[in-house]
Formats: structure tokens, C-alpha cells, sequence
């Protein structure tokens, strides 16, 4: 047996594509999941209500101490039992990254929140604007463009992780890469191929986020 | 024993040595003096092998520092030669740069054990009699941060000395000091010149020091040297009009 | 109930060495790597920037997933060896959160001043003896906080290793779930609980470590409040 065939190689490529169609639109589900939600967690945590910040505080915490798997596998096992709602896998998948890495980027909203300095807020205050003005005309617009770079990283953390959704059946890269690979008796080559898929991806990706963070830095 | 032959050095467009050329005799203190910017720490940092020369020649004990003998010519130097022709230089810093990983003693003996290759023992009772002569002897095991400034430059001089160095190169040393710490460090570093052989480089702000310690001073601007001589006549009849306004502005900023 | 319980506990329980000790395993093999690879990228020769350089990229730029199968399904196919499955997962544990620990060596010895490595100069220390004995020292407290991060995400990464049939406490919850599908929320908590109990003993651990090499630099012990979290290891 030859230990490389490249006609499977490039065979594997079609298949490949197609799930990183799937791969794509989740990733791109889940981070604007992910964005929105860390949001308005850090703005809740903000806020100091007493036991719902204490109980958001936990949920976070024990988000972010369990792994994803065990996330989606709530997801897609015990939900339908305890509420009857059954999701399919791909939706599954973006809630559960979503809701994950949200309990990640709330952490990121606050660090950008606390930069905005004291005297932005007591300037907002001076001139008696809404608590919503505050929020959506002073400090966000000076927070949200420092995070960004933040998000990026998480963003391409998440598509990285997409593939383990193939335990829930969702026929991403990886998902169908092993398909070809079993029509074909061989994986080495479409798995090889979808590594190179998200090196080929997420590499550029990063460099570009690594050239905001230096933008973002140095203004 | 050391010597300077048309040394440039450019940081960028920046030239803060233009040819400098001149030599230091065996066992003398000289003291560079100059307005920041003109030079005098890039001396000193040239000598210690921090900075690499643009082009010229340095030597130290008739070795050349920054390039090494090779067929004919000379070519830069690397890593082994460097330490080789360091062994002879000892360098104290504005910012003492004690390494706070290590107590007292162990920043006092760290060199000589694993440099000079002295035994712990040995390295330790040398240590010991170095922090006596600073006066910190009961400091000895005690972390490089809870002691003061003073406390610290003092045990910089201890741990430069340790190495036996043939030129000691003071960059600036009390200028980090509260000024009620400066006089113990300069009183040390008095006695030092005072009971040793050492060939010293100072480059500070201290005039009254300079002029009583020094067996030279040169004055710096813009990377050349202006004039020098003996402290008596630099300080009191300098013969040219910029050492004349330096040494105006400083003496009147005290 | 209870009696299920008991058999529950006891099925995931069976576990748990596969996870603590792929845990364990993936973290040393890390912490190596991520020493040998982030000295790596600050050596003065270029081949060995680059060949670091590619094993960082190439690990944080591949999905850890893919690794996963990669090295576990069609690595035989290469060099003809079947690695048993643990061994499978600690190496690609330790090969993936090395190279992200690589960064972490990198930027905590970049942040030691410069007049660190001045003053080693002075002294007339060499090139290993200066890192060694000098910066390294003051680097590892800088590090201690991202590498806890690092590890706990590993260990939560452990989980994928049910995919190639590592028999943690994972796959054991997996193996509970066709008979035991009416207490899944008890399953998924105990395994939650599990998870937690992990975490917390590594971040014990390093923050043991990070207290002990503070003092030893004269600092008192950092807190934990506002040390940035790192993004998900994969």
C-alpha cells in the first residue's frame, strides 16, 4: 500500500467544501451569538442587581469550568426530555458555541467598559443624559472598537472547534471528510486536507487580528 | 588600558559618537561630564558590549572589545570573545539592576560561582567581606527590594567588584537616589578609588564628586569630546564656551 | 433513584483516571513544549525561529479536533504504528496547547525588563546562564496566571478524546446514556461537578506555584482578579 495518494487528496476536496459551508454559517451564527450575548452579560454584571448578579456570576463560571461537549450534549439530549423543544444538531451546535463563548466575551466587554475613563461617565452624568444614552452614545461607542480584536480571536477559536459537533451528527469539515474517507477506505488524505482547510483560514485570520490589536493599540 | 580609535556610533540617523578617539591610562579616574544626549552613556554602554560600535576600534588592555583578531583583519566580534574581554569590565547602573530573584549575597556571588567558576564558599566569604565594606553585611540575606535605594546601589558596587574587574564604569549612579542617600554611595565609591588599582569611567552629575575623584575630566557635546583636563583647570578656568555654559547651568541648578 | 445513583457514580468514576491522567499527561508534555518552542522563538538563529514558528502556526491554525483523528486514524496509515488511544490524546493535548503556550513563554520573557539582561551582562553571564538564572526566574511569574487558563482548557479538552474512544468520564456518560436516558441531568451534572472539581485543583496548584515564585521575587502573591482569560484552546 503507497502511503500518500493524491488523486484522494484532491478527490476529498469537494466534500470538504461543502461542509465548510456548514462550518461557516455556524461560526458565523455563534459568534453573533456570542457578541450580542457577552454584551449584555457584561452590562448586567455592570448593573449589580443583587442575586441575578450573583447567579449570572455562576452560570459563567460553570460555563466556562465545563467543557463545550457536555453544553451541546445538554443541549441535544436533555433539553427535548426536560422542556420538549428539540432542536436540530446545526442549531444546537451554534447555541451551545454561542452561549459558551459568550461567558467568554462578557470578560472581554468589561475590560473594554473599564477603559472608558471615570470622567467619560461623569461627563454623561453632568449633562443629566438617560442611563440608555450613557450606555449607547458614550461608553459603547468607545468600548466596542478596543474589544474587536478580542472578538476576532474568539471568533476564529470557535471555528476551530466547530468539528467536535460531529459527535451531535452535523456534517461539518471533519464530519465530511471522514464520509469520503470511508467511501474511500482511506482518511489520510481528506483529513489532511480539512486540517489544511482551516490552517488556510484561520492563519490569515489571525494575522489580520494580530494587525487591529497593533492598530487598536497604537492608535 | 582602554582605548578609543575613531569610534561612530548611529542610532539610526542619529549620530551620538562622531570619531571619538582617546585613551584611558591604568588605575585613572576620569569622568565624562556633557549635556544629555551628548554621548557620555554610550561610552560607557559601548565599553560594557550593551551597544556595538558603527565603526572604529575599541580596546581594552590592548585587546580590541568589539572586534576580534582573525587571519590579517579584524572582524566583529561573537559571543565567546565578548566574554572573554568582559571578564576585565564591571559596569554599575543608574537603576542598580539587582536581579530580585536572588537575595543579596546570591546577587553578589552568582557571577563569581558560575563565571569565574570560584567556588560557593569561596565566593560567599569574598561576598561577605565586599557587603562589610558597604556596610551591609547584616543584609546579606535579605531581598534586593525591601532595601532602599542607597542600600541597593551599594550592593551593585559590591556585586560589580566581586567580579575583580580591571575598569569599573559608573553610568549615572546616584541619579536615581533620594539626594539624602547620595552621599554614602559617593563616600563608598571614594574609598574605592582611593584603596584600589581600578581604572574607573563616571559618568555623573555630581561636580563637587567629579572635581575631587577625578584624575581627568572630559567634556561631551554632540558625540565629540569638547576639551578636557584636570579637574582644577576644567572646572575653574575652562577654555571653551560651551563647558563654560554647561558648567554654568549645572552648578547653578544645585 | 438511589440505586442508580450509585451505579451512575460509579460508571463515570471509572473514568476518571483516563481523564485526570490524560489531564495530567497533556499538561507536562505542554509545558515542555511550550518552554523548548517559546525559547525557540527568541533564538538568534533564524532556522530555528522558523521551524518554531511553523510548529506554533501550524497547531493553533489546525483545529484540535482534526488533530484528534489526524493522528489517531491516519497517522498508521503513515509511519505504520497505532498509537493506543490515551497516548493518541496526550499527544495531540500537549502538541496543541504547547504551541498556544509557546506565545506565553515568549511574551512573559520579553516582558522582563531590559535592564535584566543588562545587569547579567555587566556580570559577565553567558547567553544560557543569563536565561537561566536571570530571566526565566522572573519570567515564570508572569506566566503562571495565562498557563493556568491554558491547562484548564486542556483539561476540558480531554473530553474530546471520548471521540477516539478513550474511556474518560465523558465517554462513561455516553455509555450511560442509552439505559439511563431518564436521569441525563444527572449524568451531565455529575460530570459538570467533576470538570469543576478538576479545575479548581489546577487552579490550586498554579496558584500555589505563582504565590511561591512571587515571594521569591520579593513580591507579594498577585490576586487572581483581572487576569485576562485566554480564548478556547482549539
Amino acid at each position: 500500500m503507497d502511503a500518500w495518494k493524491w488523486d484522494l487528496f484532491f478527490g476529498s476536496f469537494p466534500y470538504v467544501a461543502r461542509g465548510l459551508l456548514v462550518t461557516l454559517k455556524i461560526t458565523l451564527f455563534g459568534s453573533l451569538l456570542a457578541y450580542a450575548l457577552g454584551l449584555l452579560f457584561a452590562v448586567l454584571l455592570r448593573a449589580r442587581i443583587p442575586v441575578a448578579h450573583q447567579l449570572l456570576r455562576g452560570f459563567i463560571e460553570a460555563i466556562r469550568s465545563t467543557p463545550v461537549l457536555v453544553q451541546v450534549f445538554v443541549l441535544f439530549w436533555l433539553m427535548p426530555q426536560a422542556t420538549g423543544i428539540k432542536l436540530d444538531a446545526e442549531t444546537t451546535g451554534v447555541l451551545a458555541l454561542g452561549v459558551h463563548y459568550a461567558c467568554y466575551t462578557a470578560d472581554v466587554y468589561r475590560a473594554g467598559i473599564d477603559a472608558v475613563p471615570a470622567g467619560q461617565w461623569e461627563a454623561a452624568t453632568a449633562l443629566s443624559l438617560p442611563r440608555s444614552r450613557v450606555w449607547l452614545g458614550v461608553v459603547l461607542p468607545q468600548a466596542v472598537p478596543r474589544v474587536v480584536p478580542a472578538l476576532g480571536n474568539y471568533t476564529i477559536s470557535m471555528f476551530k472547534e466547530v468539528p467536535l459537533l460531529l459527535a451531535i451528527g452535523v456534517l461539518d469539515v471533519l464530519n465530511r471528510a471522514k464520509e469520503f474517507g470511508a467511501d474511500n477506505y482511506r482518511v489520510i488524505e481528506a483529513y489532511t486536507m480539512a486540517g489544511l482547510v482551516f490552517l488556510a483560514l484561520s492563519y490569515p485570520a489571525s494575522i489580520l487580528v494580530r494587525r487591529l490589536e497593533r492598530r487598536v493599540a497604537h492608535p | 588600558m582602554v582605548r578609543f580609535e575613531n569610534v561612530i556610533k548611529r542610532f539610526g540617523d542619529n549620530e551620538v559618537c562622531r570619531e571619538l578617539s582617546f585613551t584611558v591610562a591604568p588605575g585613572e579616574f576620569v569622568t565624562l561630564i556633557g549635556p544629555s544626549g551628548s554621548g557620555k552613556t554610550t561610552i560607557l554602554r559601548l565599553l560594557m558590549t550593551l551597544e556595538r560600535v558603527t565603526s572604529g576600534l575599541i580596546e581594552v588592555g590592548g585587546e580590541p572589545l568589539s572586534h576580534m583578531p582573525r587571519g590579517k583583519g579584524l572582524v566583529p566580534a561573537d559571543e565567546k570573545h565578548l566574554r572573554k574581554v568582559r571578564k576585565r569590565i564591571g559596569m554599575v547602573f543608574q537603576q542598580f539592576n539587582l536581579f530580585p530573584n536572588m537575595d543579596v549575597l546570591r546577587n553578589v556571588t552568582e557571577a563569581p560561582v558560575h563565571v569565574l567558576g570560584e567556588s560557593r564558599d569561596a565566593a560567599e566569604a569574598h561576598a561577605m567581606a565586599l557587603l562589610e565594606m558597604v556596610g551591609l553585611a547584616d543584609r546579606a540575606r535579605e531581598h534586593p527590594t525591601r532595601l532602599s535605594g542607597g542600600q541597593q546601589q551599594r550592593v551593585a558596587i559590591a556585586r560589580a567588584l566581586a567580579m575583580r574587574p580591571d575598569v569599573l564604569l559608573l553610568d549615572e549612579v546616584t541619579s536615581a537616589l533620594d539626594p539624602e542617600l547620595v552621599a554614602g554611595v559617593l563616600a563608598l565609591l571614594r574609598k574605592i578609588a582611593s584603596t584600589t588599582d581600578i581604572t574607573f569611567l563616571c559618568v555623573t552629575h555630581e561636580m563637587g564628586f567629579a572635581r575631587e575623584v577625578s584624575d581627568r575630566v572630559m567634556m561631551f557635546d554632540a558625540g565629540r569630546v569638547v576639551e578636557e583636563g584636570t579637574p582644577d583647570v576644567l572646572f575653574t578656568d575652562p577654555g571653551h564656551e560651551r563647558t563654560r555654559a554647561f558648567l554654568h547651568a549645572v552648578l547653578d541648578r544645585r | 433513584m438511589p440505586e442508580n445513583l450509585d451505579f451512575i457514580l460509579r460508571t463515570v468514576l471509572q473514568g476518571l483516571p483516563y481523564t485526570a491522567g490524560a489531564a495530567a499527561g497533556g499538561i507536562a508534555l505542554t509545558a515542555v513544549l511550550s518552554f523548548a518552542a517559546g525559547l525557540a522563538l527568541l533564538s538568534r538563529s533564524r532556522t530555528v525561529r522558523v521551524v518554531s514558528r511553523v510548529y506554533v502556526e501550524g497547531f493553533r491554525g489546525t483545529s484540535e479536533v482534526v488533530q484528534l483523528f489526524w493522528i489517531y486514524f491516519a497517522l498508521p496509515v503513515l509511519v505504520g504504528l497505532q498509537l493506543v488511544p490515551l497516548f493518541a490524546g496526550i499527544l495531540v493535548l500537549g502538541l496543541n496547547h504547547g504551541a498556544y503556550g509557546a506565545e506565553i513563554v515568549r511574551g512573559a520573557v520579553r516582558s522582563v525588563p531590559r535592564a535584566q539582561y543588562e545587569g547579567a551582562v555587566a556580570l559577565n553571564l553567558g547567553p544560557a546562564q543569563r536565561m537561566r538564572r536571570v530571566i526565566l526566574p522572573q519570567a515564570v511569574v508572569e506566566m503562571l496566571p495565562p498557563f493556568n487558563n491554558l491547562f484548564i482548557q486542556l483539561l476540558k479538552n480531554t473530553s474530546l478524546l471520548f471521540l477516539i474512544q478513550v474511556p474518560e468520564i465523558f465517554r462513561q456518560g455516553e455509555i450511560l446514556r442509552p439505559q439511563y436516558g431518564g436521569q441525563l441531568g444527572l449524568i451531565y451534572l455529575v460530570l459538570a461537578v467533576l470538570y469543576l472539581a478538576l479545575a479548581l485543583l489546577i487552579t490550586f496548584a498554579t496558584g500555589r506555584l505563582e504565590r511561591v515564585a512571587a515571594r521569591r521575587l520579593g513580591r507579594k502573591a498577585p490576586g487572581r482578579a483581572g487576569v485576562p482569560a485566554t480564548g478556547g484552546g482549539l
